[in-house]
């Protein structure tokens, strides 16, 4: 309870890790920030004494020594001992974390301008934003940057990260790059993009859902199923204006033809939590603000804003709300 | 001036202000140059802080509304490009224009002329980074730029950052060029390389990664203005580029940057620190070849701001040894600084103030230092506030205390007044206090999650407090450069007038007259030890103990004598005109106006003609 309520006030705290990734990354930080005190008291300390003890006092002459060889070796000496004893379990575990684990899961990520794509290879599962992982496996990440045009924007560098379970990796345009999270327990992670990407950098947010084992199945499950026609009339109108406006960048599975990967594939939209890069909880409200004008709400957002009337934007709302 | 006037003929003929706004434009004598340095660097100190004061006042509380995202990346952007290349840079260049000759006890340095012409570029280069603002919007990419997204930002912005960078970096190459001549050269006779005083031998170090880092830079920064103007596609993967080419060059710049930025400073605590321990540096040959040996490595280190990239376990495991081991020659340094304090006489003025705060917080920034170097948790501290906590106690706490301490120390021998010790205690205190309010709980925050470059953040994240906290610092740093600033004009007409040697200090720039005449020495001194001016107050007892001179050597030079045959330089039109064409072409290539950078050129042109014909000096020898 006490840790939960911790976590809750800090959500990303790197000093909390709740995985084996982000557990030996802390043990070196641990290790290291324990020496690093213990040097800054010892050298401050003597600062201060010796600015105590030898403040200028009348009758008193400075001693006008030039140095001490051997203590200036000595002195080069030990710092160099504790840099090599930090290095051998730094090199260990860099060497550990590069390692893809066995029977991990494989998850594709893609940063995109300003959001997340995870594709689940093996269930060919589309989404994004948040990402659901099962607990105590190891899953295994293929980050891929935009290297092509976009609606006239190439991609830029972003990177992936979730404190509580894993130190960042960048995403970069014409380069793949790996990363391994791993969650002890279920629970929701949150992170976010740690490289400057532009304008809405700071709204290019993210969480990891991670759950038991079972439910995680589930969840791949509900996910791989085609999204079911709306029925009532409010939503088939959406559905409708959907296909005639929102199609041009969104999949939906079952609905649109062409798979589309501009804007986020939005088969199960209902089914999250969040939505635009997990910037906001998704409820009607949101939504509604968010499609009366894109860039307003999420500065450099590249969906533009498509002037829908109040009565187009409900419609749509209502066909998206039921996308569960 | 007794120089007899000879009549000036023709278009070529050198300028003959001393005084005046011509006496400035056209000067090339190194304590003139030295002063526009201090006073234009100081200027932009403001800007910059002005641009953190913006910064602090949006992140005050989350979902802050001062700044929308475009003016936070343009004052983020602007605050880092400022405070790295128009103040900290420049400011420890104004110190050693004035300080140099004096101290290796020349009468200028090697080249005047390229000397204005350094400083003209950087002024220009600043004015044209500044323009921006006003043609449609500041740089915005950040002072890394990292490409592709420096080469996709709209507007003009990163190719103000490209062509003024370049700029700024021409200023520095002739400078660096400049002081290595005038260092290896222009030694007074004795004056030996380890007999040199350690901020000159920090001079040196700094101009050779000058001379090499500039050129790295410069090309990454031409890539950048040819994929964005002409659309090359350096850095376009889909092209075959490589956005991480950026990064190796703008890095393999970088790191040796940050030691441009404070090998400076080290010099100038290296010889506050004995003056006010009333004592010889502790371990000199140790302190000089530390410093050599952090411009080797500084060399070697730069994949660390580059560890979440991807490079892989042995390019990591490699550059995480080479960054934890020039922690070794950096803490060499520290212990050295604590052994000249040892066995003391500390007298605690203003310059010792900020020399010790120089060294509290150096430690502070060189062990945050050490933490990155563990990889895999680097790859959590990266990009966050405990990077920004890091690097502003090695620049601020480190590199601008060093700055501040040189200011209050040779200010006297500047301008010929004592600064206020009451104003610079209060300068001092307020500026300690304000800088660790607002550094010191970014490493919490950075840790917390939170990172830099962020425009905004949420309320629920835990972030709150320590940002307040810290914007309430860095309203308080902005009160104690007021108090600074206070101090410097009520002590320009009222302040206690210095003497020669008002510090008691080791160093030849202490022989001669505050402020120095135009022609620093009367006579060339002969150099015979370290710290030849302490020697020739002070001779030892038999027991090792400073005495006194009575008579002899330890007189400064008389002020008595007008210069009258000792030949100086003449001023000169053409380092400035030189300089002048160099905005004019960069504001021609950001609107593709290319008449206009076809008249930048022949200005400039102009000016190296002008410069190469004008006449060596006035009057007939």
């Amino acid at each position: 309870m006490l840790l939960a309520s911790c976590a809750n006030q800090s959500p990303q705290d790197s000093l909390s890790p709740e995985g084996p990734v982000a557990r030996e990354q802390d043990k070196l930080w641990d290790l290291t920030f324990l020496i690093a005190v213990v040097i800054f008291f010892i050298v401050e300390l003597l600062l201060v004494y010796a600015l105590v003890r030898f403040r200028e006092r009348p009758g008193r002459q400075a001693a006008q020594f030039h140095g001490n060889t051997k203590l200036e070796v000595l002195l080069t000496v030990i710092p160099s001992l504790i840099l090599a004893g930090i290095a051998v379990p730094t090199v260990q575990t860099i060497f550990d974390q590069a390692e893809e684990p066995e029977g991990a899961l494989q998850v594709n990520v893609v940063g995109k301008q300003f959001w997340w794509e995870y594709e689940y290879v093996d269930a060919g599962v589309i989404t994004a934003n948040e990402l659901h992982i099962p607990t105590d496996t190891p899953v295994h990440l293929t980050l891929d940057g935009v290297a092509t045009e976009v609606n006239g924007e190439r991609g830029v560098i972003h990177s992936f990260w979730v404190p509580r379970l894993a130190g960042a990796q960048d995403v970069i345009p014409g380069r793949t790059t790996s990363m391994n999270i791993q969650a002890d327990e279920p629970g929701e992670y949150e992170g976010q993009c740690k490289e400057f990407c532009g304008l809405s950098h700071a709204n290019m947010r993210l969480r990891v859902i991670a759950h038991e084992p079972p439910e995680f199945q589930t969840w791949l499950a509900e996910q791989q199923e085609e999204a079911q026609p709306p029925a009532d009339e409010l939503a088939q109108r959406g559905q409708q204006i959907f296909q005639e406006t929102c199609v041009a960048c969104h999949s939906i599975q079952g609905v649109t033809d062409s798979p589309r990967n501009v804007g986020p594939d939005l088969t199960h939209f209902a089914s999250r939590e969040t939505f635009a890069g997990a910037m906001f909880p998704l409820d009607e409200e949101n939504l509604r603000a968010w499609m009366e004008d894109p860039p307003a709400v999420k500065p450099g957002s590249l969906m533009p804003d498509y002037n829908l009337s109040a009565d187009e934007i409900d419609a749509v709302v209502a066909f998206l709300m039921g996308l569960e | 001036m007794a120089t007899v006037a000879a009549p000036r003929r023709g278009l070529l003929a050198r300028p003959t202000a001393k005084t005046g706004v011509w006496g400035w434009v056209t000067t090339v004598d190194h304590k003139k140059i030295g002063i526009l340095y201090g006073v234009t660097a100081f200027v932009f100190f403001i800007l910059g802080g002005l641009e953190a004061i913006a910064i602090r006042l949006q992140l005050a509380q989350p979902n802050g509304d001062v700044l929308t995202a475009e003016a936070y990346n343009q004052f983020f952007t602007m605050h880092g490009i400022t405070m790295i290349f128009l103040v900290v840079m420049p400011f420890g260049v104004a110190l050693m224009n004035f300080f140099i000759p004096l101290m290796i006890g020349a009468r200028d340095v090697a080249f005047p002329r390229l000397n204005a012409f350094s400083y003209w570029c950087f002024a220009l280069g600043g004015v044209f980074i500044y323009s921006s603002f006003f043609f449609g919007g500041a740089p915005d990419g950040g002072w890394f730029g990292y490409a592709p997204l420096s080469v996709q930002l709209p507007g003009a912005g990163m190719t103000y950052y490209s062509l003024g960078l370049q700029i700024l970096g021409i200023a520095s190459l002739a400078g660096a060029v400049n002081f290595i001549v005038t260092i290896l050269n222009m030694r007074a006779p004795g004056m030996t390389l380890m007999r040199m005083p350690v901020f000159i031998w920090m001079v040196l170090v700094t101009s050779f990664l000058l001379l090499f880092a500039m050129p790295v830079i410069a090309v990454a920064l031409f890539q950048l203005m040819f994929d964005r103007v002409f659309e090359a596609n350096f850095f376009n993967p889909a092209a075959g580029g490589d956005p991480l080419l950026w990064q190796h060059l703008f890095w393999l710049f970088g790191h040796p940057e940050v030691y441009i930025m404070i090998l400076p400073a080290m010099g100038i605590v290296s010889d506050v620190l004995p003056t006010f321990a009333r004592k010889p540096i502790f371990g000199y040959a140790a302190i000089v070849f530390a410093g050599a040996a952090i411009g080797f490595m500084g060399w070697g280190v730069w994949a660390h701001h580059m560890f979440a990239t991807g490079l892989g376990p042995v390019a990591n495991s490699a550059f995480a040894l080479t960054t934890m081991f020039i922690a070794v020659p950096t803490g060499v340094k520290i212990f050295n600084w604590l052994g000249t304090l040892w066995g003391g006489q500390i007298r605690f003025k203003t310059p010792m103030l900020f020399a010790i705060g120089f060294v509290a917080m150096f430690i502070i920034g060189g062990l945050s230092g050490v933490t990155h170097a563990i990889v895999p948790h680097d790859r959590q501290q990266t990009d966050t506030y405990y990077v920004v906590a890091h690097f502003h106690y090695v620049l601020f706490g480190g590199a601008i205390f060093g700055i501040f301490a040189g200011l209050y120390y040779w200010w006297p021998k500047i301008f010929g007044r004592l600064l206020s010790e009451k104003l610079g205690k209060l300068h001092f205190w307020l500026m300690f206090i304000g800088f660790n309010l607002t550094f010191g709980p970014m490493h919490i925050v950075g840790l917390q999650g939170m990172p830099r470059r962020t425009y905004t953040y949420p309320d629920n994240m835990g972030w709150d407090l320590m940002n307040m906290i810290e914007t309430v610092g860095a309203v308080v740093i902005a009160v104690s450069i007021l108090v600074f600033l206070f101090n410097a004009v009520v002590t320009r007409k009222r302040g206690e007038v210095a003497t020669a040697d008002p510090w008691d200090a080791r160093t030849l720039e202490w022989s001669i007259p505050s402020p120095p005449p135009e022609y620093n020495f009367k006579e060339i001194p002969l150099v015979k030890d370290r710290d030849d001016w302490w020697h020739r107050k002070y001779a030892p007892t038999p027991e090792g103990e400073p005495v006194r001179v009575f008579a002899g050597g330890a007189d400064v030079e008389a002020d008595d004598d007008d210069g009258h045959g000792i030949h100086l330089p003449s001023p000169s039109y053409f380092p400035v005109v030189a300089s002048a064409g160099l905005p004019v072409m960069g504001w021609g290539v950001v609107y593709t106006a290319w008449p206009v950078v076809a008249l930048g050129g022949l200005v400039t042109l102009l000016g190296i003609f002008g410069w190469a014909f004008e006449p060596s000096a006035e009057e007939d020898h």
